[in-house]
């Protein structure tokens, strides 16, 4: 299938390359909707759609004043620096403890390992509204509501389960005779796991970090409950937009976003091939 | 010593220190199982606090009913003998009683809060009760309470109210979870709504619908790129895994934003349309504020977790199997239907529980493009969390949402596993 014979019949020919054409249309509804929203960002015009002027390529059509606003506009710098001060510390926290814990699971004997897992990877189960109707009726009691610590909690439970599963699955090619080894050769627990298993395993680790920042940086439905006005971070500033005066600004941001996504992107693929290679399960 | 040598004789083996290896053993192995709890214990304590006791509280609000009890202790005493069944009115001791509660309450000010509360299951009851808050102050304690009520306000000789406040005077209540499907506490038990009340069972099922609509187009386009990426080489299957990727990496509000810029009425696939001539300029299509608009936009952000476990199932699949239903006479059809596509039936299973799971749940792209009729259940919860502020209600029908996710959930672990989880 993967190289058209030279024998192939008429049917076969069509149906090879009708099966070609059907994926490069389904590739391009995944990939246009993304692709459409970078030229709009840079409308000189408040609409949502190409203009003449931007079809005919005009220079006057295109503007950057809808990234000016997102730079110059309080409302949407307050939501930026919200973003950037909760993101990082729910990766901080959701990391260290979830490292911890998947050292602890990849143990050869663990109690309870199947409920412990379960529990470990519950909140990425529950769907988000629920979870944020507990968080939001449970932090009003204990007085954790509309607060930046409330929020962070919320954030960092959401993005544990994916550093567990990432950080468990870099430790499942993890040769654990060098642990005895380094112990052999005198080093204490702590300084095995920096020296020894923790360079070996950061690929795991980095790209957990970056699923549990994306998670957090993303996340809007526990943040609407669970925040308040002071906590409105990015995505919650979109929603609001997107739900009542959807401005073009919206556009910029969304642009930004998509920036940043490829940026992650490509580094979670630098990632993994170096940690293959580290576990020699790709030659390249 | 002389242990020692009695273990020998027995013909165990020591350890180095003299003890029984067995005890030695047993010992390593409980101090190994203690170092792996002790590195898990601060994460799963913090999973506790931060998730696991919120969902806790949710599932306790949703039965809870404090509120009665506590704002009218002496009224829920004295009707205990109370027949609701009956026709006859509570007597007096009823009534004082009640008296005795609002005055207090209305001290408090929680008579207000408590109307709010029964005002949910019986509309009239806020204000009724307001009402009351301000009219015990003025009443006197020589004649009748009752007759001073009834004056006050008919409605309190209205039988339906003392039922109410009857079937509501527990301190716990099915009555929640029973409007979560539909029905309503009455003196003879749990009864179906009247029909024109009925909503949350047409909503469950609605998100069913959707969801299932929304699995189904997942696969339908799923399938064959999860083929096409499996079956070709490396180097050109990785560049077509990037772009299933970036979609999957980007913001689910920039996702939702792009359909709401392209479907409006005077967005990019509308003005496309009427550029090409297929529709003219007064019948632009509307396809968004429904339940299109909700499939296309959600179809679009799922596709990749139905692409994403049917690719890594595929991948295991040896292309040999096909070649050999061929050289053994299988048209390419027979050889596709009866030797590949079983194979992949597992990736298919697991990809539609996925997707199916995180759809059951979604609230923001409905929120945004649903309008009313592409709505799911999440909104209805958040809509009585933030809005009507009914939380018991918002619980009783997350705890329902709860339920049945968790219930699949059980399918596809005992399918695929959640230790298998892939991720990008």
């Amino acid at each position: 299938m993967a190289a058209l014979p030279p024998y192939a019949s008429t049917g076969q020919r069509l149906w090879y390359w009708g099966f070609r054409a059907i994926c490069v249309a389904v590739l391009f509804f995944l990939i246009m909707p993304i692709l459409v929203i970078i030229p709009l960002s840079f409308n000189a015009e408040d609409f949502f759609t190409f203009t003449k002027g931007m079809l005919a390529l005009d220079p006057a059509a295109y503007s950057l004043k809808h990234y000016q606003d997102f730079f110059s506009n309080p409302d949407w710098q307050q939501a930026l620096r919200n973003s950037v001060t909760i993101a990082p510390v729910a990766t901080l926290l959701a990391v260290a403890l979830g490292t911890l814990a998947a050292v602890g699971l990849s143990q050869p004997h663990v109690p309870f390992r199947g409920a412990i897992m379960a529990i470990l990877i519950s909140p990425m189960i529950v769907p988000l509204i629920i979870s944020a109707a507990g968080m939001y009726f449970f932090y009003s009691r204990i007085g954790l509501q509309g607060t930046y610590w409330g929020v962070v909690l919320a954030h960092a439970a959401l993005g544990i389960p994916f550093v567990i599963i990432t950080v468990t699955a870099t430790l499942v090619g993890f040769d654990r005779s060098l642990v005895r080894a380094a112990a052999n050769m005198g080093a204490g627990p702590v300084r095995t796991f920096f020296k020894v298993q923790m360079p070996l395993i950061l690929p795991g680790v980095i790209s957990g970090a970056l699923f549990a920042f994306i998670t957090s940086f993303d996340e809007v439905v526990v943040v609407l409950f669970v925040g308040s006005a002071a906590q409105k971070t990015l995505p919650w500033q979109m929603f609001i937009g997107l739900r009542e005066q959807i401005s073009p600004t919206i556009l910029a941001v969304a642009t930004i976003l998509i920036a940043i996504s490829v940026v992650l992107l490509t580094v979670l693929e630098l990632l993994r091939r170096r940690s293959e290679k580290l576990r020699g399960m790709s030659p390249g | 010593m002389t242990q020692a040598t009695a273990d020998q004789a027995k013909g165990s083996v020591l350890a180095a220190d003299g003890t029984p290896l067995k005890v030695s053993l047993r010992r390593a192995l409980r101090a190994q199982k203690l170092r792996a709890l002790m590195l898990i214990a601060p994460l799963l304590a913090f999973i506790i606090v931060a998730f696991l006791m919120p969902i806790a509280d949710m599932l306790f609000r949703s039965v809870e009913n404090q509120i009665v009890p506590d704002t009218l202790p002496k009224t829920v005493v004295a009707l205990e003998d109370w027949d609701a069944k009956g026709d006859a009115l509570p007597g007096e001791p009823v009534f004082a009683a009640l008296h005795d509660d609002l005055v207090v309450a209305a001290e408090a000010k929680t008579h207000t809060r408590l109307g709010s509360r029964l005002n949910y299951e019986d509309s009239g009851m806020s204000s009724l009760l307001r009402a009351a808050g301000r009219g015990v102050r003025k009443m006197s304690a020589d004649e009748p309470y009752e007759a001073q009520f009834i004056d006050m306000d008919k409605d309190w000789g209205d039988i339906e109210t003392w039922r109410t406040i009857k079937l509501y005077s527990g301190a716990y209540t099915d009555g929640y979870l029973l409007n979560a499907i539909d029905m309503q506490k009455t003196v003879d038990g749990p009864e179906l709504k009247p029909a024109s009340q009925r909503i949350y069972v047409m909503l469950f099922l609605r998100t069913m619908l959707l969801s299932l609509t929304i699995t189904f187009f997942t696969l339908l386009l799923g399938y064959p790129i999860a083929y096409l990426l499996a079956i070709l080489p490396l180097r050109t299957s990785n560049l077509i895994m990037i772009l299933v990727l970036l979609p999957f990496w980007t913001s689910l509000l920039v996702r939702t934003a792009s359909w709401k810029v392209l479907l409006q009425q005077q967005g990019v696939i509308n003005d496309l349309l009427v550029w090409v001539g297929l529709i003219s300029d007064a019948n632009r299509l509307v396809m968004i504020n429904n339940a299109t608009g909700t499939i296309i936009a959600m179809t679009h952000i799922l596709l990749p977790f139905m692409i994403l476990p049917l690719y890594s199932v595929m991948k295991t699949i040896p292309p040999s199997y096909l070649r050999a239903a061929k050289s053994l006479g299988a048209n390419d059809w027979t050889a596709f239907w009866r030797v590949y596509f079983p194979q992949s039936v597992p990736g298919v299973g697991a990809g539609a529980i996925l997707v199916f799971i995180l759809s059951i749940g979604y609230y923001i792209t409905p929120e945004l493009v649903g309008g009313t009729s592409g709505i799911f259940i999440s909104n209805r919860i958040a809509y009585h969390i933030s809005i009507s502020l009914n939380w018991g209600l918002a619980a009783a029908l997350a705890t329902m949402l709860l339920i049945v996710v968790l219930a699949l959930y059980w399918v596809y672990d005992r399918m695929v596993g959640i230790d298998n989880v892939k991720l990008g």
